[in-house]
């Protein structure tokens, strides 16, 4: 019988079968993050329950961290503070390890997970974070959960689960020039809906995802979430192999050459089957740019404002129907986030930077994916392109991607941003975001509109 | 532990657009303890209130209708609950009084904090949906046999798994009933550290 990649991850981890069809799926790896990791861990507490396998859970301080320079445990969000110093005393109580504010490694959950060797390829890996699913680009099942499955996974090592449909999303073809992951994503769910993946566990396959470097798959398993799928995932190889070697929790000697040979058979089967299967031309995919309240609402950067656009997110995004997206003066831009954060998202972005000026009256935001990414982006001078062209340069975090009451853009401004959620007032009171890719978003940042990346010399 | 839920019946509140996302139903702003209380006044606070972080109720917001001031239902389209994982979502619905939502489809991480707190997702044809809130009535739902029907008779089923409808309809407590299969656990642990050595990174505790 032939299995898919999603077989093999599911069928390797389960400890029982329930009554009613529900299998416990033994879970390799938890993370928690101070926004939703001290109700778990408090809960766990209050119940008299204790963290089962303290070496597999690990927490961060990434969500409402101040991303300022100089930074402590204050934050921004009026009351931010108690969830830092909560998660740090509940986590010290459980016995996990904590990356905490000001931690070398500190930074955000799905940046630090990769490069710590926390996530490997054929783990089960859940975190009370919707973007768990970013860590899928390893080969991992990695999902997120609520706070009560968190306790439930750290109470017990499982968790009890229907077997989800499966379905394969191949992106045949090659990228065309200046086409990112982020564009092949918002590309998939532009054209099938939010609700396109409709919690289904999600294979993404084909020519172009093999050319994806870690970083760009990390990028379209990232918004695997976004398409309402339960997770996202791609079959380890070489360069998942090549990424994780050394790294500080992957395994070392023997154990390193045993994990290789069992993580090499982690691919589907020829022939496999699944419950849905989509195909995308990746040579059609244009830069993307969000133009509603859902990342669903995505044209290409060339497009217009669908003539059937309905009336709410029209008149929260100020627009109106057939108006082009290109040329809409824009007052922020921000580069961050769990989607669009890492070293070659960086880099890619400060290379349309270098040697010019972002237009005048424009915000403008780099929030490193984490420490590690903030060292070494500084070693190689971007911080200076960033800072030069007018970009305030910050400390690891998730920023201003979403707003907890403090940090915001202003009331009702237009954002362009590498950030994955275009929700109504995600990122600060009546704030108008446009999702976009790094390169799009430091386009628009220099031309004071939103801009295609491909037009800049 | 959440309540036993088994047979309901309340006026259904209509919110009848996708993609209502978690952000809505509470935005992070409104999360503003690490307690899982104290979130129902923050519920749907974006379109309730005048204003971003008042208390002034808008009248045009359904939930404000004093028609449905005891509401127990929400009626809603596909992908109810997307975007974050935040359970503080499904704790202040459950906190202000919903028992379930009917919707075409859920979000697959919002379906699971709904059943962990006793709230019922129930997934039904969109034109079913719009069929229920035309009829501006009350409708009982049954979990035991599945169904949602209207006081004239008309009845639909509905989808919910089979895991998540004993979990709903004894009220338990997931934690619980797991560690009755500690062994089985303990017994795959074993051969798992065996055959994956290098996934552990202790000695178990």
């Amino acid at each position: 019988m032939t299995r898919s990649l999603f077989d093999m991850l599911w069928d390797s981890h389960v400890a029982a079968d329930l009554v009613g069809g529900a299998q416990l799926i033994a879970i390799d790896r938890i993370f928690l993050h101070e926004r939703t990791g001290p109700a778990a861990l408090n809960a766990l507490a209050e119940a008299g329950r204790t963290v089962a396998d303290r070496s597999r859970v690990f927490a961060v301080a990434d969500h409402i961290v101040d991303t300022r320079p100089g930074r402590g445990d204050q934050t921004l969000m009026p009351g931010g503070q108690v969830f830092i110093t909560e998660l740090r005393a509940a986590a010290k109580a459980a016995g996990i390890t904590l990356f905490d504010v000001n931690d070398p490694d500190q930074g955000i959950v799905h940046v630090i997970s990769p490069e710590l060797g926390i996530v490997l390829p054929g783990c089960t890996l859940i975190a009370p974070d919707s973007h768990t699913c970013t860590q899928g680009a390893f080969g991992a099942l990695a999902w997120g959960i609520g706070s009560s499955e968190a306790e439930h996974a750290m109470a017990t090592g499982t968790l009890r689960l229907e077997k989800p449909k499966s379905m394969r999303v191949t992106f045949a073809g090659a990228l065309p020039p200046g086409v990112t992951p982020k564009d092949m994503i918002l590309a998939l769910i532009a054209a099938h809906g939010a609700a396109g993946g409709k919690g289904h566990a999600v294979e993404f396959a084909g020519a172009a995802v093999e050319a994806f470097s870690m970083e760009g798959r990390m990028t379209l398993c990232n918004m695997a979430t976004e398409f309402s799928a339960m997770s996202g995932f791609i079959a380890p190889d070489d360069k998942t192999f090549a990424w994780l070697e050394g790294k500080r929790y992957a395994p070392k000697d023997e154990d390193w050459d045993a994990a290789l040979a069992h993580w090499r058979t982690l691919r589907s089967d020829p022939g496999a089957t699944f419950d849905a299967e989509i195909a995308i031309d990746t040579s059609a995919i244009q830069p993307m740019v969000s133009w509603g309240t859902s990342p669903e609402a995505s044209v290409g950067i060339g497009g217009h404002v669908p003539d059937d656009a309905e009336a709410r997110p029209l008149a929260y995004m100020a627009l109106e129907r057939g108006q082009p997206l290109k040329g809409l003066a824009i007052d922020a831009a921000f580069i961050g986030s769990c989607t669009n954060s890492r070293i070659s998202d960086l880099r890619r972005a400060s290379s349309l930077l270098e040697g010019k000026r972002i237009a005048d009256g424009v915000k403008a935001i780099c929030v490193p994916g984490s420490s590690h990414v903030k060292r070494e982006a500084e070693a190689e001078g971007i911080d200076r392109i960033f800072l030069d062209a007018g970009f305030e340069w910050r400390e690891s975090g998730c920023s201003m991607c979403f707003y907890a009451g403090g940090e915001t853009f202003g009331d009702g401004v237009r954002v362009i941003s590498s950030t994955n959620r275009n929700f109504e007032s995600r990122q600060g009171p009546n704030v108008k975001t446009h999702i976009a890719s790094p390169e799009t978003v430091a386009a628009s940042a220099l031309a004071g509109v939103i801009a295609d990346p491909r037009e800049v010399h | 532990m959440p309540e036993p839920l088994t047979i309901l019946t309340s006026l259904p509140a209509p919110m009848l657009r996708d993609n209502i996302d978690t952000d809505q139903i509470i935005p992070s702003r409104e999360m503003k303890s690490t307690g899982k209380t104290g979130l129902a006044d923050g519920l749907f606070a974006g379109q309730r209130y005048t204003e971003i972080g008042g208390r002034e109720p808008r009248p045009d917001f359904v939930l404000n209708h004093p028609k449905y001031a005891d509401t127990q239902i929400l009626l809603s389209g596909q992908n109810f609950g997307c975007g974050s994982s935040r359970e503080h979502a499904v704790w202040a619905l459950a906190e202000y009084g919903i028992c379930a939502i009917i919707a075409e489809s859920f979000a697959p991480i919002f379906a699971g904090n709904c059943v962990r707190n006793g709230v019922l997702p129930a997934a039904l044809a969109r034109a079913d949906i719009a069929t229920i809130a035309e009829a501006e009535a009350p409708v009982t739902i049954d979990l035991s046999a599945q169904t949602i029907a209207l006081p004239d008779g008309r009845r639909w089923a509905f989808d919910i798994g089979a895991e998540a409808k004993a979990m709903l309809l004894e009220g338990l407590d997931a934690i619980d009933l797991t560690l009755k299969n500690a062994n089985d656990i303990a017994i795959w642990q074993k051969a798992d550290r065996e055959a994956r050595p290098w996934i552990y990174l202790g000695d178990g505790t």
